[in-house]
């Protein structure tokens, strides 16, 4: 039942990433993409109907990780305090950033709220990817099963460990670099004329950069966990995840000059997904590692009753059958490119 | 290790005191649209749709507000309070998560489509998705009551083999007796602070002389649904939570009461300042045996009061207990003297040229708020010092590994950050209703159904 979990855990933060990242993507993208105020009201008009229903993702994962497995909740919540209240300040001011700005016609205003959406887009990247990171790396646990860690200590991976050393920060980078690209083809696929071009631009620039870092981070991975292949030796079928990862890599290079959005998105969707599998895959059965693995957080360790996780199931099933219902409506009615004219944004 | 729960203790405090501003806006205006809304659909009247539609656009910049404050609150459970997460998780983890999986959901997808979709929706569609936004925004606060409710009165768990709580049977909890008459007197709180606010720009545009129609329709479904939900209020919703009270939670009744002793006959006081040196109320204004009545339905009924509990058994802050729920009950009854007399203006036809009325509703606008504020207070205080009721004190449920230095520049920083949002949220608002709803043309008398496509 715990194992059944900790997919349905994986899958809901895959989906948040893949569906925040796109609006966070052409928040990063939002003040060199778009020149004029006619395309900064493109961009927000293609991400304001949806973006707060993409990060309910993130606050439904939270719960279910909390309901599902308190005691990872209980450890990493409070051991990422700082950057986590980061993360809130973040996301207040990037909610604000978009519905706030549109109330004031002053290019004053405008411009404020413009700085303030592109710069909180951007710095949430790079936390998202830094906690990612750190979960990969593994935190300082002791016995009592918590830790604390300070924002930084001398970004090397001493036994005391910051948030952000040389190798979070490499995956901040790379999250910002990926979902920068996304965020382009949603952009692409949403708008046209010079900002659909300029957007389709900024994808491809990203390419390689995006291609170098997965390189250069598998590696990194693999240099400071050795034993993050043990699952991939182990279970044959691991050797799906860099398959995906990279053939979507090659469909991304190949559809976006061709002006195919859709594949191209699609396929920008399936390297999140399959970078965030992969991970997960490789942690299984651990839901924390510690610094040292005789404090790992597991599923076994962490799990909710059975009971509970049991009458979870249903209601959980039933949940996430509606809202995909209401995502796939929601989507249908703003589908195709969006148009200027009355309304919000 | 004091300061640090005080911080701690302060930073949830701040946080939910602020963010429950928004929510109980959100659900109140989010029923009386709806109310608008049928109206408007029923008698294809435009200015009922149009006032909708003005209603909608304070909605959607109260609820941005009342979402990004809300985010922290599901954060904190382990950011601030982790000891005590790892304790209740298992059950409490419960109606958390469906509060994102049913409740979130539904409100974020549907909001979108209300605010910004009515031309791609056909009028039947359009009411739908405020229905829908109603009832997300009400599901949202039932979850949150249920977790409140178990930490009052905890049901439907067993303790494991490790003392942490786990679910034991899912309907005992979901639908905990606490949790059911919390839920109608805190929603009939949040209808009443919608009823108020709507009641108090239509009095304000009709003092001023300007969009006079909608002032009247402000006025008119403020009035009525105001009048009955403070009647609710009192009763039965809040006689039955104080019944509760006096069954589970006696020694919170004695210092809510701010009775020291207990005694037959007990008085019911009115105004008084609770003299914790002396144990006794300093300049009392009471009415004789009447809690006794209130409290056991007996004149004569004894009533148990703090001497007949241990004192570390005592809520902590007594005295701030003893006001929140004076002034609660205080302005509770006001509001059912006002508005019984603003519905009988109404019935009388005289409401909209009574300016001496108008003015009293006006200016009543702020005082919901501090009701709503002070009936948390007065449930969360009420609580200590136990965090889960008999189970975990509130000093055993922090995060220990988050020091007080820590904790106390996150709380600087909220404060800070939501100081910025109320003034940038005041500020809309009131220019919202400055620049007043949209002209109707009256020559559209039928807009609702020719927009449609």
């Amino acid at each position: 039942m715990g194992s059944l979990w900790f997919w349905i855990v994986a899958v809901m933060v895959t989906a948040y990433v893949v569906l925040d990242g796109f609006d966070l993507g052409a928040g990063v993208i939002y003040l060199i993409a778009a020149k004029t105020p006619e395309e900064k009201q493109r961009v927000l008009r293609a991400i304001g109907p949806v973006w707060d229903g993409n990060e309910v993702w993130l606050l439904a994962a939270g719960g279910t990780l909390y309901f599902a497995f308190p005691q990872l909740y209980a450890s990493s919540f409070s051991g990422f305090y700082l950057p986590l209240m980061m993360v809130l300040w973040l996301l207040m001011f990037r909610a604000i950033g978009i519905e706030f700005r549109a109330h004031i016609n002053n290019s004053v205003w405008q411009e404020f709220f413009d700085v303030l959406f592109g710069v909180s887009s951007i710095l949430l990247c790079i936390f998202f990817g830094a906690a990612l990171g750190n979960v990969v790396r593994g935190v300082p646990l002791d016995a009592t099963g918590y830790f604390f860690e300070p924002l930084w200590t001398n970004f090397k991976l001493g036994p005391q460990t910051g948030i952000l050393d040389w190798y979070t920060v490499l995956i901040g980078v790379m999250a910002l670099v990926t979902l920068a690209a996304h965020g382009s083809q949603y952009v692409a696929l949403k708008t046209d004329q010079d900002l659909g071009r300029r957007a389709r631009g900024i994808a491809l620039l990203c390419w390689p950069l995006q291609f170098f870092l997965t390189c250069i981070s598998l590696v990194a991975t693999y240099f400071i966990r050795p034993d993050i292949m043990a699952n991939y030796s182990a279970h044959r079928i691991g050797i799906l995840v860099p398959i995906v990862v990279f053939a979507s890599l090659g469909i991304i290079l190949w559809a976006t000059p061709k002006g195919k959005e859709k594949l191209a998105f699609v396929a920008s969707s399936l390297y999140i997904t399959g970078m965030l599998v992969g991970a997960a895959f490789a942690l299984y059965p651990v839901v924390l590692p510690a610094r040292d693995h005789q404090y790992d957080l597991t599923i076994q360790n962490t799990s909710a009753g059975a009971h509970g996780l049991t009458v979870g199931i249903v209601w959980w099933t039933l949940g996430a059958v509606l809202a995909l219902g209401y995502f796939v409506f929601v989507y249908r009615k703003f589908r195709g490119k969006v148009e200027l004219g009355e309304g919000h944004y | 290790m004091e300061s640090a729960l005080l911080i701690h203790r302060l930073h949830f405090a701040f946080t939910a005191t602020f963010h429950y501003l928004f929510p109980q806006l959100t659900m109140g205006l989010a029923l009386l649209i709806v109310v608008l809304k049928t109206i408007g659909l029923r008698r294809n009247d435009p200015f009922y749709n149009q006032a909708a539609r003005f209603w909608g656009k304070i909605f959607g910049i109260n609820f941005v507000l009342g979402v990004v404050t809300g985010i922290p609150m599901e954060f904190q459970f382990g950011t601030n309070w982790s000891v005590f997460s790892r304790f209740a998780g298992g059950v409490i983890g419960q109606t958390l998560a469906m509060e994102g999986m049913f409740a979130f959901f539904l409100e974020s997808a549907f909001l979108g489509l209300f605010l910004y979709g009515e031309k791609k929706l056909s009028p039947k569609a359009h009411w739908l998705s405020a229905v829908a936004v109603f009832v997300g925004s009400w599901l949202s606060g039932y979850f949150i009551i249920a977790t409140d409710a178990f930490m009052q009165y905890p049901v439907g768990y067993y303790k494991a083999a490790d003392g942490s709580l786990q679910l034991a049977s899912f309907w005992t909890f979901v639908l905990n007796r606490w949790a059911l008459w919390q839920y109608a007197h805190n929603m009939s709180g949040a209808a009443i602070t919608g009823s108020f606010i709507m009641v108090a720009v239509g009095a304000f545009y009709l003092l001023w002389g300007k969009w006079t129609e909608y002032g009247r329709i402000f006025v008119k479904v403020g009035v009525v649904t105001g009048c009955v939900f403070s009647v609710l209020q009192l009763f039965p919703t809040g006689d039955r939570q104080g019944q509760m009270i006096t069954d589970h939670q006696p020694v919170t009744l004695a210092a809510m009461e701010g009775l020291f002793k207990g005694q037959s006959a007990a008085p019911l006081l009115i105004v008084g300042q609770p003299n914790e040196v002396q144990g006794k109320i300093d300049n009392p204004l009471q009415v004789p045996g009447m809690l006794s009545m209130l409290t056991y339905r007996r004149w004569s009924a004894h009533v148990r009061g703090l001497d007949a509990f241990p004192k570390q058994d005592w809520p902590g802050n007594i005295p701030l207990l003893y006001y929140s729920y004076h002034i609660m009950v205080g302005l509770g009854t006001l509001f059912i003297a006002e508005m019984v007399v603003a519905l009988f203006l109404l019935w009388r036809g005289k409401i909209f040229s009574s300016r001496w009325m108008l003015w009293i509703l006006m200016l009543s606008a702020p005082f919901p708020y501090i009701a709503n504020t002070a009936g948390w207070m007065t449930a969360e205080l009420g609580r200590q010092p136990w965090l889960v009721y008999g189970l975990m004190r509130t000093e055993d449920g922090f995060s220990k590994s988050v020091s007080a230095g820590n904790a106390m520049f996150t709380l600087l920083g909220f404060m800070g950050m939501y100081m910025v949002l109320g003034i940038l949220g005041l500020f809309l608002i009131r220019r919202q209703i400055e620049e007043g709803p949209p002209e109707v043309d009256l020559s559209l008398k039928n807009l609702a159904t020719t927009e449609a496509h």
